[in-house]
């Protein structure tokens, strides 16, 4: 655990300390060096149809792009979160920012720019096709227990590379950038994209859908066990640059998925925007799981910069008996604005929730899920852990909904807060719609501090008070933690960890 | 303007113009203006706002009650068997005919219509008082509409432990009254008072209930409404609590084809607490909501809210509750518990329990639950010879059984559970 690295004990440098402390908790918040192409900054049709001409799209989804951003003229920004910031000027930002080492796409990932390879590299992602042992670095040439993970690497507006293609392509799954798919699979991407969130949705949604510049696409064939773990990195290097990626998984009938994403980004003095979306299709008898651990630069102890993460996901549970699951571990951006939703159409389909969102400082999440209960005996589970600490607002919202056509369907909710610290805030706001009598719903939900017993036993055994603070709510996300991959598990143990440092004392 | 925006203008205009601000003495003229103000910036209320989503204001912003069937007036008000002082309205508009001599020990009882036309009364401070303080963060406009229209009700002043309950008997004999009753309570320092409301009051009610619990004392509120399954009714209980001082309020509600119970009610002084609970039981044509606001602004307060609905054929309930947990509001002791029981396949619960906490050493927790009858339940019973009616009525009231406790006094308890069960025998499958 990171925390222990910075206790201070005698004999222990102080300088390291100190220094340690004067960087902040938040380890990703250095740049890298890179000449970037951007398009014009503001945004208008011409910026639309320069992305969708640099992606080298087909005229449909030229057209689709456009038919979005007219909408999303039309549209009022949301405000019914318990999140505030400045107005947005969405004509002071970039649209479009790529490294100029990637204006022609390399061949393989030997051709990769070094510098991209070592900024991958730095942040723990390495894009060479080796081995990973769950959590242990160094583990080149590990024994029976490694495991493999693919790895797309997006990189402001585009995706690097795309590791273990090859033998991926021999179990017929398809792993590759977006901008991509497009060209190589235009019947996939045509049938799929924009079916679980159409480009109508909502005004993030929409400007996504004008604006997306890239992100991962994955396929997986009827009866396919996913032979590995398949991830996404992103980065956000370039300044006063949004984000705006799109994620499409397809898992057929019968077929089985893990999935995994991550984020990043420099530290800044002004707000970056970040505005994803994620479409999953679940049908007959297949399953997902996508784990996100979220650490977009969260800004300072004052409050400035960090990422606004207005991110919409959502799964259709098209066919009878799918399963998705959502784990996500929310400890960056200042903004979050996120609900990872699962629509349960198919008979029997089922839908989890898995969440833990940490707030420090002046960081302010709205962040829940959405259970659309459609066919029948649906079941769904919601655990939900929100952290608030320092001055920051975390707030659960979610959505139980059962159709009449519903019946027989189960949700179980249950969402617990921790408080850490009097200046903070830690909120709940659950809708529950029930509109058939054979279904059962339950939601549960508690706030409370840190138990002092609890501190005071730990720290009685020799534990600093920020040690005993992660052990308790390690302990206090412990369903969570257990829900994620191992690789992710141990990490966002220690993220938890680092995201409370200064939380205390 | 948005289309929201332009229904909202329009319901607001036209309701106003069939109504007229009543005249009466400078505080009530100036109480009442303030109302009105309050309610045309605001506007009344629309499908759109957030807590108007599962409720449609429509039949309650109209200009003209919609006519409701009287009920059958075979059975007597709750109520009836408790030794109370009975104050008696018909269709809102106050019967001293019909009611008991106003005077009870330590208790100051007034006619709303009579205090108004005085200049000065005590009822000044807290007349629109706590609505006005009730409507933020969420407007409440039906309650702005009765401060300012209402010209009767009573104003209850306790400075001492009341012997009997004070008892507002709503009849009614017209088949579309509108009536609006606004009611004000005051329980000076350590002294106590209970209030019972019983019966239909009009083809369409609107109350309001202010009270002020001041330090160390005590009110005590039991409601019961139904009979009249025509009735539209949307009440307002607003309370302040002040130190060590505390709050219960209890209603029964059974049928009705609109009901919006709301209550707001503020702990504002060390130690105080609040309790307010709910028994719905609908049939058929039945919508029921109740929308709770709890806050608490002082430290070491505790505050329940526990709500019941037993729903058949079609009917809909709805719950809103909120505990709203202020900075200054350490050793917060809060809960919230709100189920439905669902005896028939169309029926429908919408629930939005809400937490929202700025202090750190609090314990709050809710919960919400929404199924059918247990049939493991059920099958017991059943396997040791009670009928199947009888073994659903002895499940439902093992259900509403939590948000009765909530009623302290035996004899009230009792008269409200002999209510319950003669619903549940005339409502059988």
């Amino acid at each position: 655990m990171v925390a222990l690295d910075i206790e201070v004990r005698e004999g222990v440098d102080r300088e390291t300390v100190e220094a340690v402390r004067s960087v902040g908790a938040y380890k990703y918040g250095w740049e890298t060096d890179i000449e970037t192409e951007y398009a014009p900054k503001g945004l208008d049709e011409d910026i639309v149809r320069l992305i969708s001409a640099k992606n080298g799209e087909p005229e449909w989804l030229t057209e689709w792009r456009l038919d979005a951003f007219r909408r999303w003229r039309g549209m009022e920004e949301p405000t019914w979160a318990m999140v505030r910031y400045p107005p947005i000027d969405y004509q002071d930002q970039y649209y479009y920012a790529k490294p100029k080492s990637l204006s022609a796409k390399p061949a393989s990932l030997d051709e990769v720019d070094p510098k991209l390879l070592a900024t991958y590299e730095k942040l723990g992602i390495p894009l060479r096709e080796q081995m990973v042992l769950a959590g242990v670095e160094g583990a080149e040439g590990a024994p029976a227990a490694a495991r493999k993970v693919a790895v797309d690497a997006v990189f402001d507006s585009v995706s690097v590379g795309t590791t273990f293609k090859e033998e991926l392509r021999r179990a017929g799954v398809i792993f590759c950038a977006i901008s991509e798919a497009v060209r190589e699979h235009p019947e996939l991407v045509r049938k799929y994209l924009g079916s679980v969130v159409p480009p109508t949705d909502n005004f993030f949604a929409t400007l996504n859908s004008a604006v997306f510049s890239d992100g991962s696409f994955v396929y997986v064939p009827p009866g396919v066990r996913c032979p590995m773990e398949l991830s996404t990195y992103f980065r956000i290097n370039a300044e006063n640059t949004g984000q705006f990626e799109r994620t499409l998984i397809i898992a057929d009938r019968g077929s089985y998925v893990s999935y995994l994403e991550g984020c990043t980004a420099p530290r800044r003095e002004t707000a970056q925007l970040h505005a994803a979306v994620v479409e999953l299709v679940a049908l007959e008898d297949a399953e997902i799981k996508y784990s996100t651990v979220q650490n977009w630069y969260p800004g300072d102890e004052q409050g400035r910069g960090g990422i606004y993460n207005f991110v919409t996901k959502r799964a259709d549970c098209r066919g009878a008996r799918s399963k998705v699951m959502w784990t996500q571990v929310e400890t960056g951006s200042a903004i979050t604005w996120k609900y990872p939703s699962c629509i349960l159409r198919g008979d029997d389909s089922q839908g989890e929730f898995y969440s833990i969102a940490i707030a420090n400082n002046f960081q302010q999440a709205d962040t829940g899920t959405k259970m659309v209960h459609l066919g029948r005996n649906t079941r769904s589970r919601i655990v939900s852990k929100g952290i608030s600490a320092g001055q920051a607002q975390n707030t659960y919202r979610g959505l139980v909904s059962m159709h009449p056509r519903a019946a027989g369907s189960r949700n179980h909710t249950q969402c617990d807060s921790l408080l850490i610290g009097d200046r903070c805030g830690a909120h709940t706001v659950p809708y529950i719609e029930v509109r058939n009598a054979t279904s059962r719903v339950e939601h549960e939900a508690t706030t409370s501090k840190i138990a002092e017993d609890q501190l005071f036993y730990c720290r009685s055994r020799g534990m600093s008070e920020e040690e005993a603070v992660a052990l308790v709510v390690n302990g206090f996300c412990r369903e969570v933690l257990q829900a994620l991959p191992m690789e992710f598990a141990l990490e966002a143990q220690s993220l938890v960890a680092i995201s409370l440092e200064g939380s205390v004392g | 303007m948005t289309a929201a925006a332009r229904l909202r203008e329009d319901a607001t205009r036209r309701r106003l113009a069939a109504l007229g601000l009543p005249e009466g003495g400078a505080w009530a003229n100036a109480a009442r203006r303030a109302a009105l103000e309050r309610l045309a910036a605001m506007g009344l209320p629309v499908r759109r706002d957030e807590y108007w989503r599962h409720t449609d204001p429509a039949t309650l912003n109209a200009p003209e009650a919609a006519a409701a069937e009287l009920p059958d007036g075979a059975a007597p008000p709750a109520f009836d068997a408790i030794d109370s002082l009975r104050l008696v309205f018909v269709d809102g508009v106050f019967a001293p005919e019909r009611s008991d001599d106003p005077r009870l020990a330590g208790v100051e009882i007034e006619r709303l219509s009579e205090a108004a036309t005085r200049d000065i009364h005590w009822a000044r401070e807290l007349y629109g008082t706590l609505e006005a303080r009730g409507q933020d963060p969420v407007a409440r406009p039906f309650a702005a509409l009765n401060s300012a229209f209402a010209t009767d009700g009573a104003l209850i002043r306790a400075s001492a432990a009341a012997e009997r309950p004070v008892a507002l008997i709503y009849l009614r004999e017209s088949e579309a009254s509108d009536a609006i009753l606004h009611h004000c309570v005051k329980v000076e320092p350590g002294a106590s008072l209970t209030v019972l409301e019983a019966g239909p009051g009009a083809a369409r009610l609107n109350t309001v209930l202010e009270v002020e619990v001041a330090e160390g004392a005590a009110f005590h509120h039991v409601r019961v409404q139904g009979r009249d399954p025509a009735r539209r009714s949307v009440t307002h209980l607003f309370g302040r609590i002040g130190a060590a001082a505390r709050l219960k309020s209890f209603t029964l509600t059974k049928n009705g084809a609109l009901t919006r119970n709301e209550a707001v009610l503020e702990l504002a002084g060390a130690g105080g607490s609040a309790h307010v609970a709910g028994a719905a039981l609908g049939d058929g044509a039945f919508h029921h909501d109740d929308t709770v606001f709890v806050t608490h602004a002082a430290p070491g307060c505790e505050s329940r809210q526990v709500f019941k609905k037993v729903l058949r054929r079609g009917a809909t309930g709805v719950f809103q509750g909120k505990i709203l947990v202020r900075p200054a509001a350490q050793r917060t002791d809060g809960y919230q518990i709100s189920q439905s029981l669902l005896l028939d396949e169309d029926c429908q619960f919408l629930a939005k329990p809400e937490l929202e906490i700025y202090a750190d050493d609090v314990k709050c927790s809710h919960g919400s639950t929404s199924g059918a009858i247990d049939e493991t339940a059920l099958f017991y019973l059943r396997a040791r010879g009670v009928p199947r009616a009888e073994a659903t009525d002895l499940l439902v009231l093992a259900f509403v059984a939590e948000a009765l406790d909530e009623i302290e006094d035996d004899r009230l308890r009792a008269e409200v559970l002999a209510r319950l069960e003669g619903w549940l025998t005339r409502h059988r499958s």
